[in-house]
């Protein structure tokens, strides 16, 4: 009995050491809001993507963040894999420039112009940007981050993010603002160089869905939570059957232990 | 050491199912895990979206050859003037080491598309570009061990085996072809 | 030719030759291993398992990991992203780890509690203790690999730790770097010693298991075996048992590799490393956060506090010392541990001091991911005291003082008798 009591206690202790050493980030305390939780269809053990929303998030990314960030982890073939056609994403690809390489005369420029073709599928998705450098060079020194894994960066990410795009507000009285920043409480230090760049209307969607603050801030977020992480929809399917296997193997291997010492006496 | 209790019998076909199915489970289940690890070993997808290369035939004059590359690969793709696919075509099969006619190893015959290399021991012929050797036979020829390829890129003379390899390819519109 | 042991032809013409089967057969299914072992006897097999199963994932990932500054953040997620089932390798390596790390801390504290470190299994122990620092390495290696915000500032936080040795403190951290900070030549020789290490590991765990089978499982009584009726053959006995314990392992670890592959982890670890961005709060994995609030808990001075040494111990060289001498007291407990009593069983008084050493290490992990100041570091510091008090003054004490209770004649007699272990294999 009291054997059992000190497990209970043992495994709540670490439990709660475990979640108190989780669930307290190492931010600076005080300085930050905590986001609202929002409700992503990737949560939980069912989770998957809803593919209709992840082509919305791909054209608020293309016609407005990607102005400044990249995503340079990702390639135009795997906006298939989200789900666009392949005819869509080789018109996609052909619509960038890229390096198209020496040619028979070893040269990779004409006049100084680099040589370029268009992009093909298996290409990376083309940044603004040539580099670090260029980007702090055209926004006033702050490096806009790429975005291919911010929502596995960040703490709570796709909360985080969404809390930042929609939580832009005039800055409190007596808040001292230094120049060219913006007042966003979810950001650390609550000043942020981006400017707010959500608005109402900001695209219009293709497939007619009102483009409000809120809604464009979830589908960016939702494209960003694939971006990170394609693989999810699969791995929580696959979780879910191996899950199903291990019970039902454990079990029997509970049934062939008990079986085993059943013999002892 | 302490010793079990003897079977009884109408435990056993039960004990025995049990371990059997233990037994099978693991088995089963060790089949399963291992398969995505030699399934990592398979090509990655970075690889598969390099695997075909399209060629736009536009630019190629008749008589001109040019070298593409498919899967890191050489092949040759000749722009057949009529003299020489004539000549492919007169070929009696007897002469060939290799016999094979041209219209076997063409989708159109103004087109002849190879892979550009030996079938000996793995050089690359010449004959792609102005200047170099044509060989005895108006092909290629490959400088390593003097094997002689023909106008339709069939082993004529020299230790090679087979004839220039055909790669798999088709023809997306009049003037661009899929490789791979 | 001697008289064949084994039936099948094929397995009497090998075994003849390499006594391989007879060896397993001895070891591992006639092997003698007291009856009432509990579950937490389980965790030096999973550990063992766990090893196996890193160099497995380990070995696919190298693969396709690039060990180059340039390329390394980027090979990685091309094994999440384009490798066939590269995301679940590199899970199950990460997670793997934190499973590993879990298990040989149960493992170490079964030992702490029930004495399995006493006599005759002193060097099973130490042999373990360096089992342990060579995972803590090789796990320290691992993480500077995918060349992260963390990575990257955890390597230069430890490798300059090593500039505390006198003299040759400089010119060593230079040799472990390549260079002058930690960059290219540093992650390429950790690369070669992280696949190194692991096969080390393997050896000693051989030698753990060599000296084990020379005088056999403790057990949770911490009395000897005293005849044939307090033992069984470890097979199908205990593989029946350790594979159960397996497939609830499984089910832990898949657990998390498939639904919360990112929870031991931290998300600065996924922005490249930047030498001149220091992220806010360097945290090391959690399997090391005691450790890290035991080097950051010495004030500076602290032992020239009375002004009596002719030399200043500046607290850095203090933290180093005192971090090393937390695991390495471990190595001297057989003998801090004066009790002749093996089980907390049978301990009332070390029972509740084993509980509350417990809650320290936990106390001390929680503080390790908190800044160094404030509350925190006041905690941290009476949490480090008490570690070696534990340690250092009570083991010696509470053994010579403690008034312990009766022990039972035998283990049967104690399985069989209807006393609190009667029920078996509990």
């Amino acid at each position: 009995m009291f054997k059992k009591i000190l497990i209970v206690a043992f495994v709540t202790m670490l439990g709660a050491g475990i979640t108190g050493i989780k669930s307290s980030p190492v931010q600076a305390a005080g300085d930050v809001a905590h986001p609202a939780s929002q409700e992503w269809t990737t949560d939980g053990l069912f989770g998957f993507f809803d593919r209709k929303q992840l082509k919305r998030g791909w054209q608020v990314y293309s016609e407005i963040c990607a102005s400044c960030h990249s995503v340079r982890l990702l390639f135009y073939r795997n906006l298939q894999e989200m789900g666009l056609a392949a005819e869509e994403v080789k018109k996609i690809a052909a619509e960038a420039e890229v390096a198209a390489g020496p040619n028979e005369d070893g040269e990779t420029h004409n006049d100084g112009e680099l040589i370029v073709r268009p992009g093909k599928a298996f290409d990376k998705i083309v940044s603004t940007y040539p580099n670090d450098l260029a980007a702090r060079a055209a926004n006033a020194g702050a490096l806009p981050p790429d975005l291919s894994l911010m929502t596995k960066a960040r703490v709570n990410g796709a909360n985080y993010l969404h809390a930042l795009l929609t939580g832009y507000k005039d800055a409190p009285s007596g808040f001292k603002m230094s120049e060219d920043m913006n007042y966003n409480p979810y950001f650390p230090g609550s000043q942020i160089a981006m400017g707010e760049p959500l608005s109402d209307e900001g695209v219009e969607y293709a497939d007619g869905t009102k483009a409000t603050v809120d809604q464009m801030a979830k589908d960016v977020t939702a494209f960003l939570i694939w971006a990170a992480e394609p693989e999810l929809e699969d791995r929580k399917r696959m979780g879910v059957k191996v899950m199903l296997f291990l019970i039902i193997f454990t079990a029997l291997l509970y049934a062939v232990k008990r079986q085993v010492w059943a013999k002892l006496h | 050491m302490a010793t079990t209790a003897p079977d009884t019998g109408d435990d056993g076909t039960r004990r025995d199912f049990i371990f059997v199915a233990a037994i099978s489970a693991t088995a089963v289940g060790a089949g399963l895990a291992v398969w995505p690890f030699v399934n990592s070993m398979n090509p990655s997808k970075d690889v598969l979206a390099q695997a075909t290369t399209e060629v736009d035939l536009s630019p190629i004059e008749e008589g001109q050859r040019i070298t593409v590359l498919w899967r890191k690969k050489p092949v040759f793709v000749d722009h057949r003037a009529p003299e020489k696919i004539a000549e492919a075509n007169g070929t009696a099969l007897s002469d060939l080491k290799d016999p094979q006619t041209d219209a076997d190893r063409v989708l159109r015959p103004e087109w002849l598309v190879l892979i550009g290399i030996c079938t000996h021991l793995g050089c690359i012929p010449q004959g792609q570009r102005v200047g170099e050797r044509l060989g005895d036979f108006g092909g290629w020829f490959c400088p390593c061990h003097g094997s002689h390829y023909d106008t339709s890129g069939r082993i004529r003379k020299g230790p090679a085996p087979k004839n220039l390899a055909i790669p798999p390819y088709k023809f997306i519109d009049d003037t661009n072809i899929l490789i791979g | 030719m001697s008289t064949p042991t084994w039936k099948n032809p094929i397995v009497q013409w090998v075994d003849h030759r390499l006594p391989i089967v007879t060896f397993l057969d001895h070891a591992i299914v006639k092997y003698p291993t007291p009856r009432n072992l509990n579950y937490w006897w389980n965790f030096g097999s999973l550990a063992g398992v766990i090893l196996v199963v890193m160099i497995g994932t380990g070995i696919m990932l190298a693969m396709n990991y690039v060990p180059h500054t340039s390329m390394a953040f980027d090979s990685v997620e091309r094994i999440m992203r384009d490798i066939n089932y590269g995301w679940l390798i590199r899970y199950l390596h990460v997670n793997g780890g934190s499973m590993f790390f879990i298990c040989v801390y149960i493992h170490i504290f079964r030992g702490m509690y029930y004495g399995s470190y006493k006599e005759p299994r002193e060097l099973l122990w130490i042999i373990g203790i360096f089992i342990f620092l060579a995972m803590m390495a090789t796990a320290f290696l691992g993480y500077v690999l995918p060349w992260g915000q963390m990575s990257f500032w955890g390597a230069t936080v430890i490798t300059n730790l090593f500039s505390v040795v006198p003299f040759f403190g400089e010119a060593i951290v230079q040799w472990l770097w390549g260079g002058f900070s930690v960059d290219n030549p540093t992650l390429n020789k950790f690369f070669s010693f992280h696949y190194l290490l692991p096969f080390i590991i393997f050896a000693l765990v051989f030698i753990h298991l060599w000296a084990l089978h020379t005088h056999k499982s403790s057990n949770p009584l911490g009395i000897e075996v005293q005849g044939d009726e307090d033992e069984i053959p470890f097979h199908p006995y205990y593989t029946a048992k350790d594979a159960y314990g397996f497939g609830v392992f499984l089910i832990v670890f898949l657990g998390f590799t498939f639904f919360a592959p990112n929870f031991f982890g931290e998300p600065d670890n996924y922005i490249e490393a930047n030498p001149l961005v220091t992220p806010t709060h360097i945290v090391p994995e959690w399997y090391f956060l005691p450790f890290y609030a035991i080097l950051r808990a010495v004030p500076d001075n602290f032992v020239d506090i009375w002004g009596i040494l002719p030399v200043i111990i500046p607290a850095k060289t203090a933290g180093v010392i005192a971090m090393f001498a937390s695991i390495l007291v471990l190595l001297v407990l057989p003998w801090l541990d004066t009790s002749k009593v093996r089980s907390a069983k049978f301990r009332p008084t070390y029972f509740w001091l084993f509980w509350l050493f417990f809650i320290d290490t936990i106390i001390l992990g929680y503080i390790g991911a908190k800044p160094a100041e404030g509350t925190f570091l006041l905690i941290g510091r009476l949490a480090t005291a008490y570690y070696f008090l534990h340690l250092v003054i009570f083991m010696p004490l509470v053994g010579k003082y403690e008034k312990t209770k009766p022990l039972p004649d035998s283990i049967s007699a104690a399985v069989t008798a209807g006393g609190p272990d009667a029920k078996e294999g509990s």
